[in-house]
């Protein structure tokens, strides 16, 4: 008896082993990389298919292989629904080897992705998502968090308005999970930095008349509008505030918390001039910059958002950690991506924190008068530069429970 | 400050006044939507993308033809109406034999290929669409700044509401209209082309979604997923109301639009549900809708 179970023991570490053994090469002959983001809704402009586009970018950068395997690239539509987005993402890494999730904006959707891959110890490199509980107290081994959050936002954006003067705030929130934490995040700094919140309204995702909301905010005396929210809401409640004259009369201003490329070039610089944001990326700020967005501009008729232009960064990273550590394993290539600095077209010297942030600088802009812009996506004014230190949080401060 | 409820009264008439606004929009919609099934008995779910179509329309004049707003509101819902009789003539009219349900199927097919092509096309941010020099600022009513656009948008879809349910109620050609649906045969035994009516009566409902079209523009983003955010709503209205009925049609679009607005003040998470739970309601109570008869 003793001897058989001792026979069994040897034989399961040898199963072990050779599994082990294995390890050295690609699973399943091909690297796939999956893009899973809202391919049809009010977030289809930021990331969407552009971000495919940009992912492709990365993979013929490096000849469409990786250790002589080729890489291959899918993508589907999550269509703002957590159930969809966690099923296909389990569909894709059971049935169909997928090794990599990339974009997944929605951060109801990305929690749900972020459960998934953390079970199936797959990378999940995260664009498109904001909530700074990715990298806080949902945090996973192979979760990689990229282009921005909402605590860089709040950074960013709230600082520099208390600063400039805006003491008193009244939220506009998309009531989602998204929404919540860049107004408990945003809160947090404007308090930190000495201003007040007088209040706030919930409204829900997708509105289509934000009017009565705005009301409630102009009726509340805040100094500053905080838009919680993000791609078509933002464009709606941007126009429609100018349209009920907020802004005009000077008594208070718009924040929007959380502004992509591609919603200004929808609303026009004669209805955003002026809007203050914080971004991780935008195409016109040194050459290499220029010349990656132009090519991509070339595939797709529009200048790339952080979102687009951080997927590529990310699975760049990602096919050099491969490449280094010599497989596509989740958990070792994610222990590689952490060693490895990421210096591209994205970011200077970006390092990659325990609970997978990739700290990296942010940039305070302002959206230029019609008069300043030389053409089209002539849009932004840097103004300064947020360090990545001071823009993200600590590893401490992240609340994750990885080791660190 | 008194309140009312615990809400200041300046939000509380603000927030009537937009749903008034809202309730505009509700009502011409719905208004096409009953006048086509209480016709045709048809359920037109391509109303949603015919009035993205007419928004599409206005824009497309403005920025290949230079053509403004006042124009625009003529001339793209008579191409909204084109395209209307070309579907009833070439799909629908092949469909009245059959149920309801076939009619239903093809005008939502319809509605998903006129949005797929325009979201390929065109992105899903929207287009900018300028307020007509004419309308731009707004009035300072004390209790809540009204843009002007909006009070314009308030009367012009009353003018159009009050309009269309004269012609249809009070007219020899509404007489006729409501004469060919109640029996169509004996209508036709009368010289009266039948057919044609018909296809005019579906030009002219999609017409209407086209106006409505024409009329957001200026206020919400030319998107192509302008008309299925509203058309789930509008059915709702139409339900509510009584399929077919037009005064029910009106009625209750102006009615919703109010509640919807009050919903706002006391209870914002719940505002785009309102809509359904009183649509509930009202079918446990009345299941032939408030205005509707029972068939």
């Amino acid at each position: 008896m003793i001897a058989r179970l001792l026979a069994g023991a040897a034989l399961a570490a040898l199963a072990v082993g050779s599994a082990q053994a294995q390890q050295g090469k690609i699973s399943g002959d091909v690297v796939k990389i999956g893009v899973l983001n809202d391919r049809s809704g009010l977030y289809a402009d930021l990331g969407g298919e552009g971000s495919v586009v940009a992912v492709r970018m990365a993979v013929e950068e490096v000849g469409g292989k990786i250790l002589g395997k080729p890489i291959e690239v899918i993508a589907a539509d999550h269509q703002n629904k957590p159930d969809i987005g966690s099923n296909l993402s389990r569909e894709w890494i059971d049935r169909d080897g997928v090794d990599v999730i990339v974009d997944v904006p929605n951060s109801g959707v990305a929690l749900a992705v972020q459960e998934v891959t953390r079970e199936k110890k797959t990378i999940f490199l995260m664009q498109g998502p904001a909530t700074s509980r990715l990298t806080g107290d949902a945090c996973s081994p192979t979760g990689f968090h990229w282009a921005y959050d909402t605590r860089a936002l709040a950074v960013g954006t709230g600082q520099a308005i208390v600063k400039e003067g805006g003491k008193s705030w009244f939220f506009l929130t998309a009531d989602y999970a998204f929404g919540h934490q860049l107004e408990t995040d945003t809160a947090a700094q404007v308090k930190k930095a000495g201003g007040t919140v007088v209040g706030a309204v919930r409204a829900p995702l997708n509105t289509a008349d934000f009017s009565s909301f705005l009301l409630q905010a102009q009726s509340s005396g805040a100094q500053v509008i905080g838009l919680a929210n993000a791609g078509g809401d933002t464009i709606t409640s941007i126009k429609q505030a100018s349209e009920f004259g907020l802004t005009q009369s000077g008594q208070q201003k718009l924040a929007g918390l959380l502004i992509f490329l591609s919603d200004v070039h929808a609303l026009g610089l004669q209805v955003a001039q002026d809007l203050v944001l914080t971004t991780g990326f935008y195409w016109d700020m040194d050459d290499e910059k220029r010349a990656w967005s132009e090519k991509y501009k070339a595939k797709t008729g529009k200048m790339p958002t952080m979102v687009q232009a951080g997927s590529y960064s990310s699975v760049k990273h990602y096919l050099k950690a491969i490449e280094a550590a010599g497989t596509d394993d989740g958990p070792t290539v994610a222990a590689k991506m952490k060693e490895m600095p990421v210096n591209d077209m994205f970011a200077k010297n970006g390092k990659i924190l325990p609970n997978g942030r990739m700290v990296h600088d942010m940039y305070l802009a302002r959206v230029k008068k019609p008069s300043e812009s030389k053409g089209p996506w002539d849009y932004y004014e840097i103004i300064r530069t947020i360090p990545g230190d001071e823009a993200f949080a600590t590893m401490a401060e992240s609340g994750c429970k990885l080791p660190g | 400050m008194s309140t009312i409820f615990g809400i200041p009264p300046q939000a509380l008439f603000g927030q009537l006044l937009l749903g008034l606004i809202n309730g505009s929009f509700y009502a011409l919609l719905s208004l096409g939507l009953a006048v086509i099934f209480g016709m045709l008995n048809v359920i037109n779910f391509a109303h949603g993308a015919l009035y993205m179509l007419g928004a599409f329309v206005a824009w497309l004049l403005l920025t290949t033809a230079g053509i403004g707003y006042w124009w625009a509101l003529l001339l793209a819902p008579l191409v909204v109406g084109a395209f209307g009789v070309v579907l009833e003539k070439t799909l629908l009219s092949r469909l009245y034999k059959l149920d309801h349900l076939y009619g239903l199927l093809l005008t939502f097919g319809l509605a998903l290929i006129v949005e797929g092509a325009f979201r390929h096309f065109y992105g899903v941010s929207g287009q900018p669409y300028p307020i007509p020099d004419l309308l731009r600022g707004g009035q300072n009513l004390g209790f809540m700044f009204l843009p002007n656009y909006r009070g314009w948008v308030v009367v012009a879809s009353l003018v159009v509401c009050l309009a269309t349910w004269y012609a249809i109620e009070r007219t020899k050609l509404g007489a006729y209209l409501r004469a060919a649906t109640e029996n169509p045969v004996l209508v036709q035994a009368f010289g009266i082309n039948v057919p044609l009516m018909i296809t005019a009566t579906y030009g002219f409902g999609v017409a209407l979604a086209g106006l409505a079209g024409v009329l957001a523009a200026p206020i919400y983003q030319v998107s192509p997923l302008m008309g299925s955010n509203l058309i789930i709503v509008v059915f709702a209205v139409v339900v509510i109301g009584g399929m077919g009925s037009i005064l029910g049609a009106v009625l209750t679009g102006y009615g919703l639009g109010l509640l919807e607005g009050l919903t706002k003040v006391f209870y914002p998470e719940a505002s785009n549900i309102v809509v359904f739970v009183i649509m509930a309601v009202v079918l446990l109570i009345k299941p032939a809708g408030l205005f509707g008869r029972e068939r």
